[in-house]
């Protein structure tokens, strides 16, 4: 066996891309670099979290007390289907495949930027008109809209939810799903075409796997949702009666398609956080991937099973083949309990660094294990039709999307910071954000769980005092209150980073994949060299030459590699 | 006998029919081969903690508690794996010095465990669902009574035989009177938007839904007076669509029959 001698590989054409760049506003409003526009929705998307966050909080005080009239029903009802509609729509999915994937896949590849730069850039600006079109229902004269994140028809008809604020809130998810499906055809034909020489599919990190694995299934899931919507806002303005019984539509129509969506939606905006959390893991674990192909294939398999389990949200409406989904529903908990042994397979046997990414790393994986139990409780639908539509499916998919989106999310967040801004954040407000936010979701969810056992229907504006569930709302709006606390934090967390700058180096944490190998933050192409890619971790191999990967006998593929030159 | 695998106990002629599959799980719970999941639903409700959750006071809601309680049981069982394994991860190889850890990408022994596994544990699951489900599904081709029940934006309608119809009055809720120990099936339809008919104490709910006709069974267990709601978003009112529920002996329930179709005929 031959041992080819360490070699940075100057990057073809490196030099010649430093093309003026305008300055200020002008870049943010103009750029094509993947590098701007990532960022662009990674703040945008913070700022939808912070106010679909602070609608949260007037939830839980609306909730604090029986019969309570800090808001009217109709405000609560405009705040939950906006909270719902903004967290899932304008905050989990663009902040991962609009920022993190945005800015980290090219990196991760060795690439210079997205396929379609340009097309990049439109995606940006539709997903900004469509979540101010949004926000912009409160101002109409008969508000938001106030059906639900769902918008089940036929409470969301012209009949039943007059006025402007439903239409905008159409018009907003349809902009917002065309974005998600140009970033989802930049996703895959960046990653399909624009990997660095020796980059092969089983060297990817694990991060761009399930990007494009999440990225194939916005191709399946969007277009339904985008026709949905189309048919809903004919029937709303154009006189068709697709979802109206009246006309010889059918409503539960509107379901089948919304869900259709909706559940690969919910592994949409999952597996990019997955796919973080296993960046986030080797590193601070200074360990290899445990079971790399165990991981990729589950990613596929969740992505196949998703499309196939959308009727469990419609096992109470009599309409639907229990069996079937129930089977499917149950047995797509087996590819996410593998990733979660992955996980600990990880860490098992490493040097385990707890800075602020692995912290929210780690309360990532315990509260999306409780989650993810619950979820499995409730793909039986017996078990279903005792709690649907009760708190204990709220606290379930809370626990589950706050799990991925917001601690995995913040996992990424950390973990990325130097390379994104070229400085660090401070290490010990990080931790007592992570510490508020952990105990304050379990001070929040539990007692929903509870509160679902007793029956409390979600999507109430007040309850009666002979509920008897006053006192663990109580306890969820304090826990909800010190969740605000954490994130409070953060933002002076930042602010600190942005007036008192601490610089970090171009790998401060002793990085495994190609982004580690550039400037924090990367020049205008990304790289002006890149080191060879033999592994699934170049820039690991690089700095750790008697650890290297190419060289384990742990690695079959690689090892044959070798023997064939 | 293979594991995961529903056999009947003869295979005879009619295989692969729907009551011999049904037989076969059966069969394959008796013996507890399925797995823990099943062992745990056929223990008795006694030793077994409710988890916060109504026992049930029909026979079909008595039935959803015991998969709940089989479901409790093996979830706390994975979920104390699952953290134990996790947190002894977290406190064991936590970082001490600087040295780099033994580099091990994968071990198909661990890796197939932790596949295998989990789907034999969910096919465990789905067979008591399968029993479960089919039994809490089941309507009734006689029932002893029955009740058409309409949802609408902000209400419940109650429609009994012989003309008897119980509606809101004023801020007083509806109640559905029902006897004890006899089969009633529910017919269920809305007349505007997706409602959802939730007797929480009952362990049940349905949407009623425009263009839809459901239908399903109570045979309550326990007399007394139980809280009913609209669980699905129907609109501004949604939190006040409440209703209650009266299980009587089925001497009151007749003469309370009877007393409202002499009003109605009155």
């Amino acid at each position: 066996m031959t041992v080819i001698e360490e070699e940075l590989s100057t990057y073809p054409g490196g030099e010649a891309h430093h093309e003026e760049q305008p300055k200020g506003l002008l870049l943010w409003l103009t750029s094509t670099d993947h590098k701007i526009i990532g960022k662009n929705y990674m703040y945008t998307s913070l700022v939808f979290f912070i106010i679909a966050g602070a609608m949260a909080m007037l939830i839980r005080t609306q909730l604090f007390a029986p019969n309570n009239h800090f808001v009217s029903p109709q405000t609560y009802n405009e705040l939950f289907t906006i909270h719902g509609s903004m967290m899932l729509y304008l905050f989990a999915g663009p902040f991962a495949f609009g920022g993190f994937a945005n800015y980290i896949l090219p990196l991760q590849i060795g690439a210079p930027d997205m396929a379609f730069p340009r097309l990049n850039a439109l995606s940006y600006w539709l997903y900004l008109t469509g979540g101010i079109s949004m926000l912009l229902g409160f101002l109409t004269a008969s508000g938001a809209a106030a059906f639900g994140w769902v918008s089940y028809a036929p409470l969301s008809s012209a009949t039943n939810s007059p006025g402007a604020g439903p239409d905008l809130w159409i018009v907003s998810i349809m902009l917002v799903g065309f974005s998600g499906i140009f970033t989802a055809v930049n996703l895959v034909t960046t990653t399909i075409y624009l990997r660095a020489p020796g980059m092969t599919m089983f060297r990817l990190p694990i991060f761009v796997w399930n990007m494009l694995v999440t990225a194939i299934l916005i191709l399946i899931a969007f277009p339904v949702l985008t026709a949905a919507l189309i048919m809903l806002y004919a029937d709303r303005h154009l006189g068709t009666h697709i979802y109206s019984v009246a006309g010889g539509g059918m409503p539960v129509l509107w379901q089948n398609l919304f869900w259709f969506f909706g559940h690969p939606e919910v592994y949409i905006l999952a597996l990019p956080f997955f796919g973080i959390v296993t960046e986030v893991i080797p590193v601070f674990s200074r360990k290899p991937v445990f079971g790399y192909k165990g991981l990729v294939f589950s990613s596929l398999s969740i992505a196949g099973l998703s499309t196939g389990v959308w009727a469990h949200h419609m096992f109470t409406t009599g309409t639907v083949l229990l069996p079937f989904f129930s089977a499917m529903s149950l047995l797509i908990a087996v590819p996410t309990g593998i990733k979660i042994f992955t996980w600990i397979g990880t860490m098992w046997g490493g040097q385990v660094e707890y800075k602020a990414p692995m912290l929210f790393a780690v309360g990532f994986i315990v509260i999306f294990v409780m989650g993810g139990i619950t979820g499995v409780l409730l793909a039986s639908p017996p078990i279903d039709f005792a709690t649907h539509d009760t708190y204990f499916v709220v606290a379930h998919f809370h626990q589950v999307l706050l799990g991925t989106t917001v601690f995995a999310g913040f996992a990424g967040f950390f973990y990325w910071y130097p390379k994104f801004t070229g400085r660090m954040y401070r290490e010990g407000m990080a931790k007592i954000q992570f510490w508020l936010a952990f105990i304050g979701s379990f001070i929040t969810f539990i007692p929903q769980y509870l509160l679902g056992l007793k029956g409390m229907p979600r999507r109430i504006a007040e309850y009666l005092p002979a509920d008897h569930y006053t006192t663990l709302n109580q306890i969820s709006t304090i826990g909800a209150y010190m969740m605000g606390l954490a994130f409070a934090t953060w933002i002076v967390n930042i602010w600190i980073s942005w007036r008192r700058p601490i610089p970090a180096s171009g790998n401060p944490w002793d990085g495994h994949t190609l982004e580690w190998a550039t400037d924090s933050p990367p020049s205008h192409h990304n790289f002006e060299k890149l080191p060879p890619v033999r592994s699934a971790r170049p820039v690991w191999d690089m700095n750790h030459p008697e650890y290297a990967d190419h060289k384990s006998s742990h690695s079959a593929e690689n090892a044959k590699s070798e023997e064939t030159r | 006998m293979e594991l995961g695998i529903v056999r009947a106990d003869k295979p005879s002629a009619d295989v692969g029919t729907y009551e011999q599959l049904k037989r076969g799980l059966f069969s394959v719970r008796s013996r507890n081969i399925v797995g823990l999941a099943l062992g745990a639903t056929v223990l008795s409700a006694c030793n077994v903690p409710t988890f916060g959750a109504f026992r049930g006071a029909t026979t079909q809601g008595q039935n959803e508690f015991h998969l709940w309680q089989g479901f409790l049981v093996t979830a706390v069982f994975v979920a104390a794996i699952t953290f134990g394994v996790l947190f002894y991860a977290v406190i064991r190889f936590r970082r001490r010095g600087d040295g780099i850890p033994r580099q091990s990408h994968s071990n198909v022994k661990w890796e197939l465990i932790y596949t295998i596994v989990p789907v034999l544990i969910v096919i465990g699951l789905f067979a008591a669902t399968f029993v479960s489900e089919n039994q809490i599904d089941a309507v009734s081709s006689h029932p002893a009574l029955r009740v058409t029940v309409v949802g609408f934006q902000w209400g419940w309608k109650f429609e009994y035989p012989g003309g008897v119809t119980v509606i809101p009055k004023g801020s007083v809720y509806p109640t559905l009177e029902l006897p004890e120990g006899e089969t009633t099936t529910i017919k269920l339809v809305s007349t505007d938007v997706v409602h959802g008919f939730y007797i929480p104490a009952f362990n049940f709910s349905r949407y009623a839904l425009p263009g839809v006709t459901n239908y399903f069974d109570f045979t309550p267990t326990k007399i007394g007076q139980f809280s009913g709601k609209c669980s699905q978003f129907c609109g501004l009112y949604h939190a006040e669509m409440l209703f209650n529920v009266n299980v009587v002996s089925p001497g009151e329930f007749s003469s309370w029959l009877t007393s409202q179709q002499q009003k109605v005929t009155a």
